[in-house]
C-alpha cells in the first residue's frame, strides 16, 4: 500500500480503491479518526458528519462491487460551510446561521454526491466569507498546520488547513477576492478559482454575486482537475451560470510548457511584496522558463485600483444579499422585540459579527442617495478598465504569473485590528475576480518554514492552461508534497 | 475622520443594524478608514467608460413561466423562529 491513506492524493486514493487495496469504509474510518485526533487543535471543522459519511462509504463500496462506480466513487472530501447541505447544519461561520439546517443541497454538493464522493464534514470559514485570516468566524479562528499560532488565511481557511494537515485530500471552497487562492498559498496547498459562471452558485450562500465563484483546494493540480470536472457545468438554477462546454481537465494536464507565453506584471514585484516571497516566486518563474515558457512583462496600468474597486463593489453586493437575514424566516432572532423594526435591527445587530457589519454598512453607504455615482458607479467603471487591462495583456500572453499573497502566513491577531492591512492580503488575487477570470495558486517554496504560493491567471475558460502549467511545475519541484511536521 | 457618529448611526439604520454603544467608536473609526481608502477611485479617469454589469458581459437569461418547484413550506419553515398555521409570526405592525 505504501504511504498511509491520509498521505495520499485523491488521484492515488482513486487508484487504490479501483485496485481493491482498501475499501471506502476503511478509508473513511481512517480519515475520521485523523479528524478526531487533529481537528480540534486546528479548529478546521464546524461539523463532522461521521455517521452520514460511513453510510455513504458503504453505499460506494456496494456500488463498486456492482460495477457502478462514479468518477469520485468512495473518495473523501469536505465542504466549506457556505454550501447548503440538506439536513446538515450550514452556518457560513456566523451566529446568524448557528442553528440553520439547510432544506436543500447546493448544486456543487449534489454533483459531487452524484459522482460518489463521501463528505466527511463542513469546514470553518470567515463569517459569510468576509475575511482573509479566518479570524472573523463566529466559531473561532482556524489554525495553520505549518504553525499553530499562524492564520491559515481565509476565507476558506478551514478547507485549506484540513487539506494541508492531511485530514482529507480535497475540499470545496469559494473565492470572491482570493478566498480559495490566498489560504491555499498560506497552507502550501493547491487552490483553484474557476471562471465566473463555470461552477454553479446555487445553494452557495451569497456574499457578492458578481464576484463569488466555487472552486477547490487540493494537494495537487491533478486532483483539482479531477474535482473540477465533477463540479463544473451549466445549471439553470443559477441565473449567472454560463452554458459553456466542460473540458476534460485531467486530459488537459498533459503536454509541455514549450512556447507557453507567461506574462509578468511589474507592480506584483514592487515594495508591497515580501522580499523572500519574491525570491521564491522568481525561482518558480525561472523554472517555467527552463521548461520552454517565454516570460514577457505585461503592463496593467489600472491594477493598483483593484483593491479599492473591490471594497466598493463587494460590500455593495453584500449589503443587498445579506438583507435577507431579517430574523423572520430563518436565522437568529432577537429575544422579546418591541416592534418589527426592533426585531430586524437587533436580530441583525446580534447575529452578525463586526467585520460583516462593517461590510454591510460600507455597502449601504456607497449605494445610498448622493453617493451612488461617486462610489458604486465609479467602481464599476474602474472595474471595466481593470478587466480591459487583462484582456489586452492576454492578447500577448497565455497566462499571467506572480505571487498569490504579499507575505507568507501571518500570526493570528496581527492584522485583525486593521481592516486595510487585512484587505491588502488580496491585492494580487482580486483582479481575477473583478474580471471573472480563472486563477490558481500552487506551492512554490518556503520562507522561514511557511509556504509561499505561485499565482497563475488565465483568460476566461482557460482552466486547462492553468492546470497544465501548474501540474507541469509541480512535477519539477515537489513543493506541493511538503507536509507540516506534526501532520505526517 | 471622513464619517462622524451621526452619519454612522444613519447608515446603521438604513442597514437595519442595531449597534451597541460600545461598538460605535470602533465602527466610526474603521468605516472612516475604509471610506478614505476607497476614495482613491476618484482619481481614476473614467470619462466615457461604461460601468461593468457582468464580468463576461452576459445578459440575464429568462426561463419559461412555468411552475417547477413543489410547495415545500412545512419543510422550509422548520428553520423559522416563529410560525403558526404556515404563517411567519412577527410583532404586531397595525394597532
Amino acid at each position: 500500500m505504501g504511504k498511509g491513506l491520509h498521505a495520499q492524493t485523491l488521484t492515488q486514493l482513486a487508484a487504490g480503491l479501483r485496485r481493491g487495496d482498501f475499501s471506502s469504509v476503511e478509508l473513511t474510518e481512517a480519515l475520521l479518526a485523523r479528524i478526531e485526533a487533529h481537528g480540534p487543535a486546528l479548529n478546521a471543522f464546524v461539523t463532522v458528519t461521521s455517521e452520514q459519511a460511513l453510510k455513504t462509504a458503504e453505499l460506494a463500496d456496494q456500488a463498486r462491487a456492482a460495477g457502478d462506480a462514479g468518477l469520485l466513487n468512495g473518495l473523501p472530501i469536505v465542504h466549506k460551510d457556505i454550501f447548503c447541505t440538506r439536513g446538515v447544519l450550514t452556518t457560513c461561520g456566523s451566529r446568524m446561521l448557528e442553528n440553520f439546517v439547510s432544506p436543500y443541497d447546493a448544486t456543487v454538493v449534489e454533483r459531487l454526491a452524484a459522482a460518489g464522493a463521501v463528505v466527511l464534514g463542513k469546514t470553518n470559514m470567515d463569517e459569510f466569507a468576509m475575511g482573509s485570516s479566518n479570524e472573523t468566524s463566529y466559531f473561532g479562528p482556524v489554525r495553520n498546520p505549518w504553525g499553530l499560532d499562524y492564520s491559515p488565511g481565509g476565507s476558506s481557511g478551514g478547507s485549506a488547513a484540513a487539506v494541508a494537515a492531511r485530514l482529507v485530500p480535497a475540499a470545496t471552497g469559494t473565492d470572491t477576492g482570493g478566498s480559495i487562492r490566498q489560504p491555499a498559498a498560506l497552507t502550501g496547498t493547491v487552490g483553484l478559482k474557476p471562471t465566473y459562471g463555470r461552477v454553479s452558485r446555487y445553494g452557495m450562500i451569497a456574499f457578492a454575486s458578481s464576484l463569488d465563484q466555487a472552486g477547490v483546494i487540493t494537494r495537487s493540480s491533478e486532483d483539482a482537475a479531477l474535482l473540477l470536472g465533477a463540479m463544473a457545468g451549466f445549471d439553470e438554477r443559477d441565473s449567472t451560470s454560463i452554458d459553456h462546454p466542460v473540458a476534460d481537465y485531467v486530459a488537459a494536464l498533459q503536454g509541455s510548457l514549450k512556447g507557453l507565453r507567461v506574462g509578468i506584471v511589474r507592480q506584483h514585484f514592487d515594495e508591497g511584496l515580501d522580499a523572500q516571497c519574491g525570491v521564491a516566486v522568481k525561482e518558480a518563474l525561472a523554472a517555467l522558463e527552463s521548461e520552454g515558457a517565454i516570460l514577457t512583462e505585461v503592463d496593467m496600468p489600472n491594477l493598483d485600483l483593484s483593491v479599492p474597486t473591490y471594497y466598493v463593489v463587494a460590500p455593495a453586493e453584500c449589503s443587498s444579499n445579506l438583507s435577507r437575514f431579517d430574523g423572520v424566516r430563518f436565522g437568529h432572532r432577537a429575544e422579546a422585540p418591541e416592534d418589527l423594526l426592533d426585531l430586524y435591527c437587533r436580530s441583525r445587530g446580534e447575529g452578525f459579527g463586526a467585520e460583516v457589519k462593517r461590510r454591510i454598512m460600507t455597502g449601504t453607504y456607497v449605494l445610498s442617495a448622493g453617493y451612488y455615482d461617486a462610489y458604486y458607479l465609479k467602481a464599476q467603471q474602474v472595474r471595466h478598465l481593470i478587466a480591459d487591462d487583462f484582456h489586452k495583456a492576454f492578447a500577448d500572453v497565455d497566462v499571467i504569473a506572480g505571487p498569490t499573497s504579499p507575505t507568507p502566513a501571518f500570526r493570528l491577531g496581527d492584522k485583525i485590528d486593521d481592516p486595510i492591512t487585512m484587505y491588502l492580503n488580496d491585492i494580487y488575487t482580486i483582479g481575477a475576480n473583478l474580471a471573472g477570470l480563472p486563477g490558481l495558486s500552487t506551492p512554490c517554496g518556503f520562507v522561514d518554514g511557511l509556504p509561499v504560493g505561485l499565482h497563475l491567471v488565465a483568460p476566461h475558460w482557460g482552466e486547462e492552461s492553468l492546470l497544465r502549467c501548474a501540474h507541469h511545475y509541480e512535477q519539477l519541484t515537489n513543493w506541493h508534497e511538503a507536509c507540516p511536521e506534526d501532520f505526517r | 475622520m471622513s464619517l462622524d457618529k451621526d452619519q454612522v448611526q444613519h447608515i446603521a439604520m438604513l442597514a437595519r443594524l442595531r449597534l451597541k454603544d460600545s461598538e460605535f467608536g470602533e465602527t466610526v473609526e474603521k468605516l472612516s478608514r475604509i471610506v478614505d481608502f476607497v476614495d482613491q477611485l476618484s482619481q481614476a479617469d473614467t470619462d466615457k467608460v461604461v460601468p461593468m454589469a457582468h464580468p463576461l458581459h452576459a445578459s440575464q437569461r429568462l426561463r419559461p413561466d412555468q411552475v417547477t418547484e413543489p410547495n415545500d413550506r412545512d419543510h422550509v419553515q422548520e428553520n423559522a423562529p416563529s410560525v403558526a398555521d404556515g404563517l411567519y409570526l412577527v410583532p404586531k405592525v397595525i394597532e
